[in-house]
């Protein structure tokens, strides 16, 4: 029962169905729909003919172009090291003295140096490289492991208790959790620790410093030394100056006395080249101040 | 409600729910040590609910069988009060999200408050916990209009509608409890994952046996679209969702697909879902409301059927533009990117014939905010699809992948699109359904779609920004070889912007509640006294009088 009607407003005529009150007009499809149908079509067939496009049992149609994702990338990535060799290469000879003198080389250690840092380093140590609570700042005179260029380069190659067979390991016993010290011996030691670094606030008493020291010397001399510098060997931090990893309130030194302190860093090794590593040591040095 | 249900479909019903306790009651044993015990919980407490629902109705008459002679409207109804409720729960969530990446530190270190989690209860909330409710209500709505039959039976509309939400429900509260198969937009692990391949097979067969039952002896456009969407999306999930449950009282699974092909599979899915779901579906809804409303005849038929097969044929080789300068073969890549170009062309064809179809009602467009979602939605959907076929072309997918551009690209077409058009199809179903007059505020709409257009715009347009500036900054390098910026200098330049893509999102969401509002007083108000359906717009005798009696 199909009764085509002429739609006033369009001229055109329906298609004579109805459904729940909606009609169709029969308009014709317009021509600009099949041309650009036609055109993206051809486009598409084109690029079919000219680049990998049909599967064909083991193997793939290759194309006329012959372009191959695999084959351009290998390329670009060779040609990219090439052109970067030439000032690569002289930073992967010469030694950090001769780099560090050379200001040109010192430029790209410094553009090249800030995206590695800020993608594998700043992560803990900050965009700044000046740390935060648990991360050490790196922009001091103030090492664990030793602030000479072979000394970071090796810490940055094998890590801080990482899973590298080489890393550097160190560990602060938790003397109050273990039961190794009671809790005024605790008190007393950092009492004692506190005064190495700044004068002693008003009421702390000289004997409980004095007895603070007898408790360090039994417990904590071995690693952080008889006068508290450190021992780089051990990764002990030094007590006596004003760079403080975990806070330098009484608080944040007892709960470290009375927990125990393990940092991590992860090994390098297998995700740096030996380039990179050294430009990262290069410019972490730069960054140091006084 | 429950007294709608014959006396047979009501036990039917405790038959059903008995056997949804049984299985939950299964899980929260096997499962004690698991999340999916928390979930058994759920099950058997929704399906407790329900029983008690049916069982204090049970002294209720038989229903007329005059209700025969009217289109079973109940489920449209609950679909709309519950689209609107998953629509402000997932636009909320979607702002915290928004928030969490402006902010971070807002994640008070609890799990489930972390971005990972709370991400997904956003996607799922508002793709499917909205706009599937929405396409289920509508889809009721329309096909017993257009095929003048009735519902063939009360039960199953309400099982498909409340077995979707509970797996609606399912998904996002395993989000937050960790629960996910990771895969994007399938999240849902598979005991989730079985039941609605339950509820959405009960779906293709209803809308089948409906069809089947059409006085009309045409199918209209609007009914292609519509069972596209049914049946791609239970092939769609079906193959992706294949995995090996490790057991009965673990909520994990293993995929049965591996490395690229897992990823391949996911993105046909992926891509696909974006395709039946969120556009087939939503066609299906804007070739129904859109003529209705502005009370235009359909611009072109021949272009509807033009459009219908070129979306449906070329879609189905798009997903692979999500791998471009992947592991995946470049062969694979070159069929995506291609099909994705000649897409744009029936894509478009859809597009200009809803804003064609405006032809002699522009005025209406004017006059009309809940014709103007629409129109504003068929605009937003011609964009949307001539950025996605930009953005497939390799070169250009070489600077947006993995940027925010591609999250603008999804809000335009979600925002803009498939919200737009589903508040246009809700604000003139609910007068409809509950008849009355018209909405409570017709100002009301009008701010909703000013808040809607304006946090769409504002969205949309910082995701441009910061995706093409996150783009060109990942790529740049500097002339000896090195690259110019870290990661940590690109998400620092973000800031801003991400603060501005909240600011959009809130408005859409204002925008949302005062919808809920609106809504909400609509149906508190007055029904039209008397039966108002337009003459020819009731179920055709024949087929009230072919209903069982049941």
């Amino acid at each position: 029962m199909a009764v085509e009607e002429r739609d006033g407003h369009s001229g055109y005529l329906t298609t004579g169905h109805e459904w729940n009150g909606i009609k169709e007009l029969n308009t014709p499809v317009p021509r600009l729909v099949y041309l650009t149908l036609a055109v993206t079509a051809l486009f598409a067939v084109g690029y079919w003919i000219l680049m990998p496009a049909f599967p064909l049992g083991s193997t793939f149609t290759k194309g006329l172009l012959g372009a191959d994702d695999r084959t351009a990338v290998t390329a670009a990535v060779k040609q990219a090291q090439t052109d970067r060799a030439r000032w690569t290469d002289l930073i992967a000879a010469k030694s950090y003295d001769d780099i560090q003198g050379d200001p040109r080389l010192m430029a790209q250690v410094r553009a090249t140096g800030a995206v590695l840092f800020g993608d594998n380093c700043a992560a803990c140590h900050q965009r700044d490289a000046r740390g935060g609570n648990g991360f050490p700042n790196l922009t001091t005179q103030s090492w664990l492991w030793g602030g000479t260029p072979e000394a970071i380069a090796e810490t940055i190659r094998v890590g801080v208790n990482a899973a590298h067979p080489n890393t550097r390991v160190s560990q602060m016993p938790a003397f109050g959790r273990d039961g190794v010290l009671k809790r005024d011996e605790m008190e007393n030691v950092v009492a004692y620790v506190m005064s190495l670094s700044a004068p002693p606030a008003g009421k702390v008493s000289a004997d409980r410093i004095a007895a603070g020291k007898a408790v360090f010397t039994a417990n904590c001399a071995a690693c952080h030394g008889p006068e508290g510098r450190g021992n780089l060997e051990l990764g002990a931090p030094n007590l006596t100056d004003s760079h403080w990893i975990y806070g330098s309130d009484a608080t944040a030194l007892y709960a470290g006395v009375w927990g125990g302190l393990q940092n991590q860093m992860p090994s390098w090794e297998g995700r740096l080249s030996a380039l990179d590593r050294k430009i990262l040591v290069l410019y972490i040095l730069d960054r140091r101040g006084p | 409600m429950v007294a709608q249900l014959t006396k047979s479909e009501r036990q039917v019903a405790l038959v059903i729910l008995l056997a949804l306790t049984i299985v939950g009651l299964i899980f929260a044993g096997a499962g004690k040590d698991d999340p999916i015990g928390v979930h058994g919980f759920l099950i058997m407490a929704c399906a407790i609910a329900a029983i008690f629902a049916v069982i204090s109705a049970s002294a209720e008459p038989e229903p007329s069988p005059e209700r025969l002679d009217t289109y079973y409207d109940d489920p449209s109804k609950i679909g709309i009060v519950l689209a609107m409720a998953w629509a402000a729960v997932g636009m909320l969530v979607g702002f915290w999200v928004a928030l969490l990446l402006a902010f971070p530190d807002l994640t008070f270190d609890a799990g489930w408050a972390s971005f990972g989690r709370l991400r997904p209860v956003h996607t799922s909330g508002v793709i499917f916990g909205f706009g599937g409710n929405a396409l289920i209500a509508t889809s009721f709505y329309v096909m017993q209009r257009t095929s003048r039959a009735r519902l063939p039976d009360q039960l199953s509309p309400l099982f498909v509608l409340f077995g979707y939400n509970l797996f609606c429900l399912l998904a996002a509260t395993g989000y937050l409890m960790g629960i996910t198969q990771s895969k994007e937009y399938a999240e849902p692990e598979w005991y989730a994952d079985i039941w609605l391949v339950i509820v959405w097979v009960t779906y293709l067969v209803l809308y089948l046996r409906t069809l089947a039952r059409r006085q009309e002896p045409h199918i209209y456009v609007a009914n292609w679209y519509y069972l596209a969407f049914v049946l791609v999306v239970a092939m769609l999930h079906i193959v992706n969702n294949l995995a090996v449950p490790v057991g009965l009282g673990s909520a994990k699974s293993y995929s049965l697909f591996s490395g690229v092909q897992d990823a391949m599979t996911q993105w046909w899915y992926g891509h696909n879902a974006v395709a039946f779901f969120l556009t087939a579906g939503f066609l299906g809804m804007m070739y129904y409301y859109l003529p209705k409303r502005a009370g235009r005849p359909l611009f072109s038929y021949r272009m509807s059927i033009i459009s219908f097969w070129g979306i449906t044929f070329l879609y189905m080789w798009a997903g692979s533009h999500h791998l471009h300068y992947t592991a995946l073969p470049q062969w694979v890549q070159t069929l995506g990117m291609t099909f994705s170009v000649m897409l744009l062309v029936p894509s478009w064809s859809a597009a200009a014939n809803a804003l064609l179809t405006l032809n002699g009602a522009w005025h209406k467009v004017r006059d009309d905010a809940t014709l103007r979602f629409m129109m504003v939605a068929a605009v937003f959907y011609g964009l949307t699809t001539f950025e996605g076929s930009f953005l497939a072309i390799r070169p250009v997918n070489a600077l947006s992948h993995y940027t925010d551009w591609t999250v603008g690209h999804v809000h335009a077409g979600a925002l803009g699109w498939v919200a737009m058009i589903t508040f246009g199809a809700i604000y003139a179903s609910v007068p409809w359904l509950w008849k009355r007059d018209a909405m409570y505020s017709a100002r009301l709409v009008e701010v909703h779609f000013w808040f809607a257009v304006t946090g769409t715009i504002i969205y949309v347009i910082s995701m441009w920004n910061s995706g093409i500036i996150q783009g060109l900054m990942w790529r740049t390098y500097t002339p000896e070889g090195t690259l110019a910026y870290s990661f940590v200098d690109s998400l620092i330049e973000m800031h801003p912007y991400y603060i501005a893509r909240a600011i959009g999102g809130l408005f859409f969401l204002i925008g949302t509640l005062v919808g809920c509002y609106n809504i909400w007083m609509t149906v508190r108000g007055e029904a039209l006294p008397a039966a108002t359906e337009p003459a020819g717009d009731i179920p055709a005798p024949a087929i009230a009088a072919r209903q069982p009696a049941e």
